[in-house]
């Protein structure tokens, strides 16, 4: 089974987020950066898991500069086999998923993962994008998938419950929370993960149609008004007349 | 034009759909431009859909779309784009959503917003938009410059209006290739109150709850006000609730009219997946708990004494 796994960089969840500023940049300043956990404890995961089953390789690829290598090797510490980076600005989703879709194309991967999204972005568009670009079936929101053969056999989050899809290899998934479990790499893991291959290519995509304009940060609340627990009747008034959503 | 997808289950429209519909109409006459819906299978008065802003609905059926795969909704939602001449197409941003948004704007090498929590504005003749990221922490304005444009819809945004009347039903064919994947099957909630994605009222409840077995007073609460049930993620992982009610960043991320937290200490992951609602009540013993801050009611007693007042008080406020 030959695996490709989707990788991005992204701020650690508990991030407090601050802007520049003239408002025109996240400030980067003392932000801990980390593999995105959907990428990271589900998708790469899982492929692991897999390989371990049935034998092949895992490959992972981001999109990013050098900075990045640094989770890249993380995720070659928890047990991938080598990684590319494609050497370009990731500001833009079309413009990710066609660099990852201009490397593999011809590498015949049966299985490629990504994360449902990434924690920063939000954007869940790269998976969706990579499979179109490949012309592969795409399997969203994946939390659990047995595989036989050729055949998966894929558990997806739906609105209120879920789903099971069945799908042939070669395909696209996007990972959600109960694909696999968190792996932490052992010492041994991250030895290795030294000499394995990291190989950087580079990207010509330059079309980006999509830019951010700018940001803003949600205006704060206001003080929270604290209700007597003997008096819930006061509170249901406030509910129904003053917040108006009873 | 302005296409719209209308997502259909079992013949029904969901208030998210509904939804869409009205964000289509807002920015096809921001455009100057038309709004159409389209329909995938049969549906039920698929023509009413003009009543929340559609010009005209196209209802497509074809054996390759019984069950959805998004590689072949994306070659009918964009050959139907194509043979109508729209330029803009508009979907919801839930779970066939997300799989769709990408792909569509990838076939169309379109400028693409998945998520937009507003309506677009206008930058000469590119649309802004803005969104959510960082899980609710921040908001990023987007600029559209792309001919071919996708955006996503996040539920409860808008509210769908009745902005039209019925309109005229036309039925339109696509040329379709036989799906990869197959839907085998689906363990879903039928009846009872809305999924958690478009649910107004949801009541919550954490860790404080000390077990699955005290969960009726929560309950109770719930169907008093016809609200969705949730959980916090250790709830959901210990097995005392079901996956799909975990609310929170690597959970579902909701924005209720009303978010009622009982037991819940409010860490900034579990805020980040509901720090969109519009009004938070907290109830938690504790007077440190974090969620305090973040809440626009609060309670500082026993969840066990108070759910069971609230709801009697809600009980007495109906009659």
């Amino acid at each position: 089974m030959k695996q490709l796994v989707c990788l991005s960089k992204t701020p650690e969840t508990t991030t407090q987020i601050k802007l520049t500023g003239d408002g025109s940049q996240i400030d980067s300043n003392g932000v801990n950066y980390i593999l995105n956990p959907y990428d990271e404890w589900y998708a790469l995961v899982r492929a692991i898991e897999l390989k371990e089953a049935v034998g092949g390789t895992v490959t992972v690829i981001n999109v990013g500069d050098a900075s990045n290598d640094v989770v890249i090797r993380k995720a070659l510490a928890i047990g991938a086999d080598d990684a590319i980076r494609v050497d370009a600005d990731p500001s833009n989703a079309l413009g990710v998923a066609k660099s990852i879709a201009n490397n593999v194309k011809e590498a015949g991967y049966d299985i490629i993962y990504c994360g449902k999204e990434s924690i920063d972005y939000n954007g869940s568009q790269v998976p969706a994008m990579l499979a179109e670009l490949l012309d592969l079936p795409f399997v969203a929101l994946a939390t659990d998938m047995k595989v036989d053969g050729q055949t998966a056999t894929i558990k997806r989050d739906i609105e209120g419950g879920s789903e099971t899809v069945e799908v042939q290899t070669p395909f696209v998934l996007s990972a959600a929370k109960g694909l696999a479990e968190q792996r932490i790499p052992n010492m041994r893991g991250i030895m290795q993960s030294k000499r394995k291959p990291l190989n950087v290519v580079s990207s010509d995509v330059n079309d980006a149609k999509t830019q951010i304009s700018g940001y803003a940060l949600p205006s704060g609340k206001s003080e929270v008004k604290m209700i007597d627990p003997e008096n819930m009747d006061e509170l249901v008034r406030l509910l129904q007349e003053e917040a108006k959503v009873l | 034009m302005v296409l719209v997808f209308v997502e259909n289950s079992d013949g029904k429209f969901k208030k998210a759909a509904l939804e869409a519909v009205t964000y289509g109409r807002k920015t096809a006459d921001l455009l100057g431009s038309e709004c159409h819906a389209l329909v995938i299978g049969a549906a039920d008065n698929a023509g009413e859909l003009g009543n929340y802003g559609a010009t005209k609905v196209y209802q497509l059926s074809n054996d390759n779309l019984n069950s959805f795969d998004s590689q072949t909704y994306t070659q009918a939602i964009s050959g139907v784009a194509n043979d109508k001449g729209a330029s803009t197409i508009i979907l919801s941003n839930n779970a066939s959503g997300m799989a769709l948004t990408g792909r569509l704007a990838a076939r169309l090498d379109a400028a693409c917003v998945s998520g937009a929590n507003a309506l677009p504005t206008l930058d000469g003749s590119n649309l802004r938009i803005k969104k959510n990221i960082f899980s609710g922490k921040a908001i990023s304005e987007m600029t559209l410059t792309g001919e071919k444009k996708v955006i996503s819809v996040t539920g409860n945004s808008l509210k769908p209006e009745t902005i039209g009347s019925p309109c005229e039903v036309e039925a339109v064919s696509v040329d379709v290739s036989a799906p990869k994947s197959k839907v085998i099957s689906q363990d879903k909630q039928t009846g009872g109150p809305a999924p958690l994605p478009e649910a107004e009222l949801v009541v919550s409840a954490g860790r404080g709850m000390k077990g699955p077995e005290n969960w009726g007073i929560i309950e109770d609460l719930a169907n008093i006000i016809g609200a969705t049930t949730a959980c916090s993620r250790p709830v959901a992982d210990t097995g005392w609730r079901p996956h799909h009610e975990h609310v929170g960043q690597t959970g579902v991320a909701i924005r209720p009219n009303l978010y009622i937290a009982a037991g819940i200490s409010g860490a900034i992951q579990h805020l980040a997946g509901v720090n969109q609602s519009k009004c938070i009540v907290v109830i938690n013993k504790d007077p440190e708990a974090p969620f305090f801050k973040a809440a626009d009611y609060g309670v500082c007693a026993d969840l066990f004494d108070v759910v069971p007042k609230l709801t009697e008080a809600i009980k007495k406020a109906k009659a």
